[in-house]
Parts: structure tokens; sequence; C-alpha cells
């Protein structure tokens, strides 16, 4: 184990990937020299050179679908997008190209590609670079959707994406880069997708929170469990494919559920759950199920109004006190 | 190879197995197209069906420079380019029909046919889509440190979208083995070249990125050699990529129930007298490289062929419906 930061995960997992397989090459914008502006690509230049680690130009579609062309031709690209909210700018090759060649041409094509990056809150970059983007991205069959909440977490799913052969949006957020955790050294360590993490075991009432949000959710459970209320967290770790059989295993222990989540609240991740838990444990719920998530508005960039758009962890106490 | 290029301007002019190739693949596409028109008026296929009969040359020619391992990707109306570069007639038809047998076990249908036996990356039906795939394509061959090359077919009212400038400019910066084919039939469905586009000649865009631009008689087979026999050897020798715009048209509507109100009979019938498969043919009987018999027997071959094609494709069964969920992920291959 090695205490390591989230963006030191990255970039130690692609480094590795990279000596393992020749074929595995990263791009993206300022990401040679820069190494990207969280530096998740930082010095691998120096290692790798140039061919292996390169810049693009500012044409999201362009590279996107660049990637698209050489995964089909057998190359494993691992694209950085410099902030998530970029992917809109390549939605038509993200969602009608990247995740949907391989079924249009009934298995004939596959496209083994990351596009990876970060989004969310915590640094006041406004409304176009502040979103939570997997929703979205959720709701269209052919992508999977990753979101790793810790530098372990960030570690064993990047390899996964990276050895996976469909592809794969990996989300990562912004505001956990700086944080540290205990990493396997173990170059082969990885997580598989579609097992979610039970962070806490607890028999009141299910909490459901990924990425930034799972400290918060940890946080809120550590508080009250003090109050005498035992609060089991999960942490889904991929949205697609979805680990249900975890949730309402969970669900049918607890008898309650809250989804939080820092995306909009409205046609969120979080509805998906909870519409799952009412279609498939729905004699074992003795509350209806919870859900908190971002005010139906754009991400506003003063830090007070941020906040306010955002579930805090007081509203997430409210409301699994409201459950009970 | 290279010194036939300088004395004759094109690879082909005089290789007569390589002008009835072109001759025979003209052909097969035109009788494939005609067949599936009959199919479609026969409600024994559904869809959006772009037919590419008047434009056979382009699909034909092009493809003969290439090898299975070279990549194209292609368009809406991508039939031509999927039979050029070697598909079988039968599954091709197949997947028109949705049937289990077709290159897309019926899940792509007219619009997404592939064959990546054949390099083909799948015809696509968001306009100019295809574009920055095939870029990525010669991106991975570059990679590999292979000479395979890239071809994208896309058509005039392609090189208006984002997507295609994105591309050429990535193509020409990384200098990667890629041609770029614009099939201009001077059409996007019903509004003429003049109202969507701000240069006449979509060659001239290449100019913007630093690579060659050309324009040629998209209907002359001898025309397009000239280009493209350039273009690819210089993708080959990793000099990288080339722009070439193919003047052409397409004889019936952008799809099967296109009223035409847009243009006139007597336009469509000026077009047809340019046939691109006529053309080749009185050229290769006026320089006697093939007597008529020849030729008689390959347009009777290529009928056999795509009726043999369509008979495959209606006694295919349908797709077993309990495999819908197939190919969304490929399970189970990490590696």
């Amino acid at each position: 184990m090695s205490r390591k930061s989230y963006a030191q995960a990255i970039k130690d997992t692609i480094a590795e990937e990279m000596r393992r397989d020749e074929d595995v090459f990263v791009m993206g914008e300022d990401i040679k020299v820069l190494g990207g502006i969280f530096g998740c690509t930082r010095g691998l230049v120096d290692e790798f050179g140039e061919d292996r680690v390169m810049n693009t130009p500012i044409a999201e579609a362009g590279f996107i679908g660049a990637g698209l062309g050489a995964a089909a031709a057998g190359m494993r690209p691992v694209i950085e997008l410099m902030y998530m909210d970029f992917t809109y700018v390549a939605m038509d090759q993200i969602l009608n190209q990247v995740a949907k060649i391989r079924y249009m041409t009934g298995g004939n094509i596959s496209a083994p590609l990351v596009i990876r990056g970060q989004q969310g809150i915590g640094r006041g970059n406004g409304a176009q670079h502040s979103q939570c983007i997997e929703s979205i991205f959720m709701h269209i069959p052919g992508i999977k959707v990753v979101l790793p909440s810790t530098p372990a977490d960030a570690a064993g799913l990047l390899r996964t994406a990276i050895r996976e052969n469909n592809p794969v949006l990996f989300v990562e957020h912004k505001a956990l880069y700086a944080t540290k955790g205990e990493v396997p050294d173990d170059p082969e360590f990885s997580i598989p997708f579609g097992k979610a993490n039970v962070v806490k075991k607890g028999s009141d009432v299910t909490l459901i929170a990924n990425s930034y949000y799972l400290s918060k959710a940890i946080s809120v459970a550590d508080k009250m469990e003090k109050e005498g209320i035992s609060v089991e967290v999960i942490d889904p770790r991929t949205l697609v494919p979805l680990d249900k059989d975890t949730i309402i295993e969970s669900v049918k222990k607890t008898g309650r559920l809250l989804v939080v989540h820092e995306g909009h609240k409205v046609a969120g991740w979080g509805a998906e759950i909870a519409s799952t838990v009412m279609e498939e444990a729905f004699d074992y719920l003795d509350a209806p199920v919870a859900r908190l998530g971002a005010k139906q508005c754009p991400l506003p960039f003063n830090l007070g109004l941020e906040n306010a758009v955002v579930p805090q962890e007081h509203e997430m106490e409210e409301a699994i006190r409201k459950l009970l | 190879m290279k010194k036939v290029l300088k004395i004759l301007g094109g690879l082909l002019m005089k290789d007569k197995s390589k002008l009835l190739s072109i001759y025979m693949n003209m052909n097969k596409i035109r009788k494939f197209e005609e067949k599936a028109l009959n199919f479609f008026e026969e409600d024994k296929l559904r869809g959006s069906v772009h037919l590419y009969i008047g434009e056979e040359a382009s699909a034909a020619t092009v493809c003969e420079f290439l090898t299975d391992k070279d990549y194209i990707t292609s368009t809406h109306r991508g039939h031509g380019h999927c039979i050029a570069k070697g598909a079988d007639l039968g599954k091709a038809m197949a997947e028109l029909m949705g049937k289990e047998t077709g290159y897309c076990k019926g899940r792509g249908g007219s619009m997404h046919i592939a064959d990546f036996s054949k390099g083909n990356l799948g015809a696509n039906a968001i306009v100019g889509a295809g574009i920055p795939i095939a870029v990525g394509g010669a991106l991975a061959a570059k990679k590999k440190g292979t000479d395979q090359v890239a071809v994208t077919f896309f058509g005039d009212g392609a090189s208006n979208q984002g997507i295609f400038h994105e591309s050429l400019n990535i193509a020409a910066l990384w200098k990667l083995p890629v041609i770029f084919i614009c099939e201009n039939n001077g059409y996007g469905i019903s509004v003429p070249q003049c109202e969507s586009t701000s240069v006449e000649d979509i060659c001239v865009r290449a100019k913007s990125y630093d690579m060659p631009g050309y324009k040629v008689d998209g209907n002359d087979v001898l025309e397009i050699d000239k280009v493209v026999g350039k273009a690819v050897e210089r993708a080959r020798k990793g000099q990288g990529p080339t722009l070439i715009e193919l003047k052409t048209y397409r004889w019936l509507g952008h799809w099967t129930g296109d009223p035409q109100v847009y243009r006139t009979k007597e336009e469509v019938e000026s077009w047809k007298t340019k046939c691109p498969i006529k053309r080749l043919r009185k050229y290769m009987l006026d320089n006697k490289i093939a007597d008529k018999k020849e030729l008689d027997e390959i347009e009777v071959d290529s009928q056999k062929l795509v009726d043999e094609a369509g008979e495959f494709a209606l006694n295919s069964p349908e797709p077993d419906l309990k495999t819908v969920m197939d190919d969304v992920f490929c399970e189970g291959e990490i590696i």
C-alpha cells in the first residue's frame, strides 16, 4: 500500500497500463507538457514520448471521433477531457458513434476507449465547468459510466476501464484530486465494474452516494450514529453497469432509502435507483424513497449560491430523520 | 508502380484487369441498388434507403487502390462503398432487409452496414460523423507503423459540418494517411449547394489545412484514377492527407420516397448522359482494352450475383428476438 492522492493514483495507473500494453496511449487538451490542468498526466511524456502522450487541438468531437477510429483499429486510447462539461461539445461522437458502434454493427466493431475527466462543484468554475454529466450518459445504452470516490477506487476502476473492451466514461471529481488514501501497489490491482461498495454497514437507513458526495454521506452517517441511527452507506461505483442486487439487499434490510447526488435531482440517476427499488423491493419499504440532488438551475458562480443549489449535509440529515 | 504513375498520370488507365474489376464493381453496385429499390417498392425492405445510382465511379475506383487492411468510413448512401470494399452481396442485401444473416445481424440496416473483415468501419446516418473515425483508423495505422491508409467518403453537405473541419485539421496536423473523398452530388436532400456552401469547389477547403485538394469529374473513372492513385501513394509514404472532390450526381431522389420537387427532369436526364458505367465501357471498347463480349458477360454476371444475393436475403431468417440485447456490450472480454 502507498498513501497517495486521487490524481496520483490516476496518473500511476495510466503509466502502469502504458508500460503493460503498448497499444494504450493518452490524448487530450494540454496533457503533454502541462500534464492536464489537474496534473493527471504530468510527466508521462518523459517516459512514454510524445507519440503516446499527445496534445490535441481544442476539437473535442474531432479527437473523440479519432479515438473511436483508433480503438476500432486496435488501439486503446485514454482520452482526457479537461472538463466533463466538454462532452456536450462532442455529443454526437460519444452518444451516436462511440456508444452505438458495437450494437449497430452487430458486434462487428468494438470500441475499447476511455474518456476521462473531471466534473463538479468546488472551484467556482460556473455553469459550464461545474456540471455533473453522468445521468445523461447513464440514459444512453452502450457506454459504461464509472465514478471513483477514493484514490484506491480511482486506481482499481481505471485499470478495469483501460482493459475493458467497451467504451467507458470515467468521471472524476475536481474536488477529489487532492484527497489522499491508501492504494495497493500491485500493478494488477483492479476493481470490477458493477460491484457496489458497502462503505459503512448499518441497519436503519440505506444512504446511496458517490464521487464527491461519498465523504459527505460518511460524515452524515457517522454523525447519525452518535444519535443512535444506524446508516448503511453504499457507493455504487459504476452507474453502468449498476449493482442493483447490493442496493436491493440493503433496502430489504433497512426498509428506508435516501439517494443523494450532486447532479440535478430532476431525471438524475437517483430517480432511476428510487424507481428500481420501488419496482423490486416495494413491500420492504417502510417509507417513501427520498432523493436529494441539485436544484433545477444552472450552477452559479458565487460560492454561497453554488452551495444553495447542491445538497448540503444538514439536508441529508433532515431527509434521514424524516424517513424514520 | 511509381513509374507507371508518372508516365500515365493514372495507375489504372491501361491495366485491363483493374479496369474490368472497376467495371464489375460499378455494375454490381448499380444492379444491387436497382434490386434494393424493387424490394423497397414491393415492401420487402423498410426504413431509409439512399441509393447510389449515378455515383458508382467513386466507390469502385477509389476502392480499387485499397486492400482489405485499409480502412474506409462511409455515409447514409453507403451501399456502393461497402460493395466496392469487397462485401458479400448476399450479406449486404440481408442487412438491408434486417435479416439474421446480414452484416450487422439486422441491427444496422442500410445506414449502418459495416464489414470489419474488409476494413469497413461502417456507414453512418449522421452527416459527417464518419470522417473523424477514419482519421482515427489512420492514427492507429501510423502508431502501429503499418502502411495502411484510411479513406472517408462523405457528401458535399458534410463539408459544412464542424466535424469535417476538425478532422481535416487533425489529419493534416498529425500527417495521417487519410484520403478525404467528397462525393459532391450537388444537393443536400433538396438544398442546392449554392444555398448551403460558401464555396463553389469544396476542394479549396484543403488549402486552409495545408493539404492538397483536387476536384475531378466524379463520373469518369480515369479522371478519378489520376488523383486517387497519387493521394493513396502519398498517404502510404507518410506524407499526409489529401482532399479530393468528385463532382457527381444522384439519379434518384435523396431517399426512395423523395418527390424531387427541387430539380428538373431535364437536369436529371442531362446527368444520365454522363453515366459512369457507359463511359468506362466506351473507353475500354474505343481503346480495344476489352471487347463487347467480355463486357456483356460482366453485366450478366453482376446481375446474376445480385439476383442470387436477393434470393439469399429473401430466404434468410429473421433475427431471434431473444438476441435483441446482444452486442450492446461485449461481455466477459476483459483482457
